[in-house]
């Protein structure tokens, strides 16, 4: 109120003039820095993700080779600082590379689940009336399946392999990403700047483009993050089923698979990928609270 | 005289989504000439901001049924396709809201907004519509335009982000101006300064302005003509002059006595206008205003809803006992 007042009778005057105003992401990303929490996580995220993508370079040995007589090794053995697995691989080596394959299937299904989702979210959210409840409904019919279950018995059915654990994963997250993208869309429909837009001549299709996305992708945006912690351990699960990736690749849901009968000779090896999925995914979850409450700054 | 620029005939709007219909305008008929503010004036739900979204077909198209006929400017709005609709809406027609941060998209900066909606309108370029915004700011008065229209919304003041709602409904250098409450969510020394903006603004460029509001205040601020409406009806229209100085429908007597103004005794009761409007899905038989009114007779409660009575002075009021509202025959009625 204070510089609109100062609008008519002042003229400018260069200290109550208006700050430089910063991007919107720029503040985003401001207020994201402040936080500390969620920059530790982002720091391991971004550590791990370094590891996976330079694991040729970094991992000590080969994760797919070992020898029979070192299986088992405890953490601190010589030439092996993590110790060994029941088949005598470096566990380092193949936590290192494991990550590649972890972080593969807790991402991907999750970008595919966050357009696909969106887009049918938006598509109900917008349409509005009989299509949303066709759409929703529809939506619903999956979202009623407790998502372990529903990975497991799509992955089941569709057969053991990388490619197959993606797409149910994926099926697995369009659900509720739609469901968020339908809550926020409907809401959005009747606000007044909609309305403006309307009232200023944009089309259907503009208004959904620009309007619509625009508003509703951060939200998403922010809680598709925090599916990619979920999505890594279903990824795990499923890998611990034989269902995913199929041995010798290392996988930490696997490896902690096939660890687990040695829990009793090497609890601390043994624990490991567990230990790796937590950080993981714990980082993604404290990442995305700190970017929520980092965007929430409107109104 | 020529054709008035806008012309409702007859306009009727029930709104048919719920159990009941609900008849939210029943018959309005005004006209507005070229360059002329006309205030809507009335309550919630008498059905002043259903009539404005008529003009551009704002109502849900699905969920209500509209007749009569509306025309702007040659066009006839009822008859529009989706292709034309779109060019009316902003170039011919635009509209400012009640609350500008409500009404103003939170992700975009207020220049890639005003930008956006040039270039949907006119083939410009880029650098050409952005200096067109800046022109905008500088017209509505923003201080440092430059920067503010990097500007998101939320961090513009209240006022500052009226009148920046202000410019982006003028981008398109629009004939017609609906303005839907602008000054409600102002705080009060904001408010005259929107006003009187837009007061200019209407004299520099010819614009015709409805507004609507429920402040009377406010519409004589700006209006030169004013239109009463009550349950869906216009009740009394007039001039600006005239309804303050001689209000001659009851509502409209009610409505003024109910101002506080400046000549009150401290600790004086404001006059109210007693029960409250009716439930337009179940309209009274006769006048809507018959049970409120204190010069209600029986021909008001019978079957017909009044006809609109023409006065001297070009001003018009539905009321059958028009005559006893007469300054001879009740005093000055307003102070």
């Amino acid at each position: 109120m204070v510089d609109a007042t100062q609008t008519a009778t002042a003229p400018l005057d260069p200290v109550a003039a208006p700050v430089r105003s910063e991007g919107y992401w720029r503040s985003v990303w401001r207020r994201l820095r402040r936080d500390k929490v969620a920059m530790t996580a982002g720091g391991v995220l971004l550590f791990i993700l370094s590891l996976a993508v330079f694991a040729p370079w970094i991992a000590p040995q080969d994760p797919l080779h070992g020898t029979m007589l070192m299986r088992l090794r405890p953490i601190g053995t010589e030439g092996h600082i993590l110790g060994t697995d029941e088949l005598g691989r470096d566990m380092l080596s193949r936590l290192i590379w494991g990550g590649r394959l972890s972080l593969l299937m807790g991402v991907t299904p999750v970008i595919f689940a966050f357009f696909i989702g969106s887009a049918i979210g938006i598509t109900a959210g917008y349409a509005g009336g009989i299509v949303n409840t066709l759409i929703m409904r529809t939506v619903d019919v999956f979202y009623a399946f407790p998502s372990v279950l529903l990975a497991v018995a799509l992955s089941g059915a569709l057969g053991a392999g990388l490619g197959n654990a993606l797409l149910s994963l994926t099926v697995v997250f369009i659900p509720p990403i739609a469901r968020v993208a339908e809550s926020v869309t409907t809401r959005l429909r009747s606000s007044d700047f909609i309305e403006a837009a309307r009232a200023s001549g944009a089309s259907a299709l503009t208004i959904v483009r620009v309007h619509v996305l625009g508003n509703v992708l951060g939200p998403i945006f922010v809680y598709a993050t925090s599916l990619i912690a979920v999505s890594m351990i279903l990824a795990s699960g499923l890998s611990f089923l034989g269902l995913g990736v199929r041995p010798p690749n290392p996988e930490w849901g696997l490896m902690l698979n096939t660890l687990r009968t040695a829990i009793y000779v090497q609890p601390w090896v043994a624990a490991l990928p567990g230990m790796m999925i937590f950080a993981v995914s714990i980082s993604f979850n404290l990442l995305s609270d700190g970017l929520r409450s980092a965007m929430e700054v409107r109104a | 005289m020529t054709d008035p620029y806008v012309r409702i005939r007859d306009l009727g709007v029930t709104f048919t989504g719920g159990a009941k219909p609900v008849r939210a305008v029943g018959g309005v008929s005004l006209d507005i000439r070229e360059g002329e503010a006309v205030a809507l004036i009335g309550e919630s739900g008498s059905g002043k901001s259903v009539t404005m979204r008529a003009i551009m077909r704002l109502n849900p198209e699905k969920r209500s049924r509209i007749e009569g006929s509306i025309h702007v400017g040659g066009h006839d709005v009822m008859k529009l396709g989706a292709r034309r609709l779109a060019r009316f809406r902003g170039a011919e027609v635009a509209m400012i809201f009640q609350e500008p941060l409500l009404a103003l998209d939170p992700v975009y900066t207020l220049g890639a907004q005003i930008t956006e909606s040039i270039r949907r309108h006119e083939p410009v370029s880029r650098a050409e519509a952005r200096a067109r915004a800046l022109q905008l700011f500088e017209r509505v008065r923003i201080p440092s335009p430059e920067r503010r229209l990097d500007s998101y919304p939320h961090e513009m003041s209240g006022g500052m982000r009226q009148r920046a709602m202000i410019a982006l409904a003028l981008a398109c250098r629009p004939k017609l101006l609906l303005a839907d409450e602008p000054t409600t969510a102002l705080d009060a020394t904001v408010q005259i300064q929107v006003l009187l903006l837009l007061r200019e603004l209407q004299r520099d460029l010819g614009l015709s302005i409805i507004f609507v509001t429920h402040d009377i205040g406010a519409a004589v601020e700006v209006a030169d003509r004013i239109a009463v409406m009550y349950a869906g009806r216009i009740v009394e229209e007039a001039s600006a002059r005239d309804l303050m100085r001689a209000p001659r429908h009851p509502y409209t007597i009610g409505l003024l006595k109910s101002r506080a103004h400046g000549a009150m005794v401290k600790g004086a009761r404001l006059d109210t206008i007693p029960g409250a409007p009716p439930d337009l899905a179940n309209l009274p038989a006769g006048c809507a205003f018959a049970p409120r009114c204190f010069l209600a007779a029986d021909s008001c409660r019978r079957d017909d809803p009044p006809p609109l009575v023409a006065l001297d002075g070009g001003r018009t009021a539905r009321c059958l006992r028009v005559e006893h509202t007469h300054p001879d025959a009740i005093g000055t009625p307003a102070h």
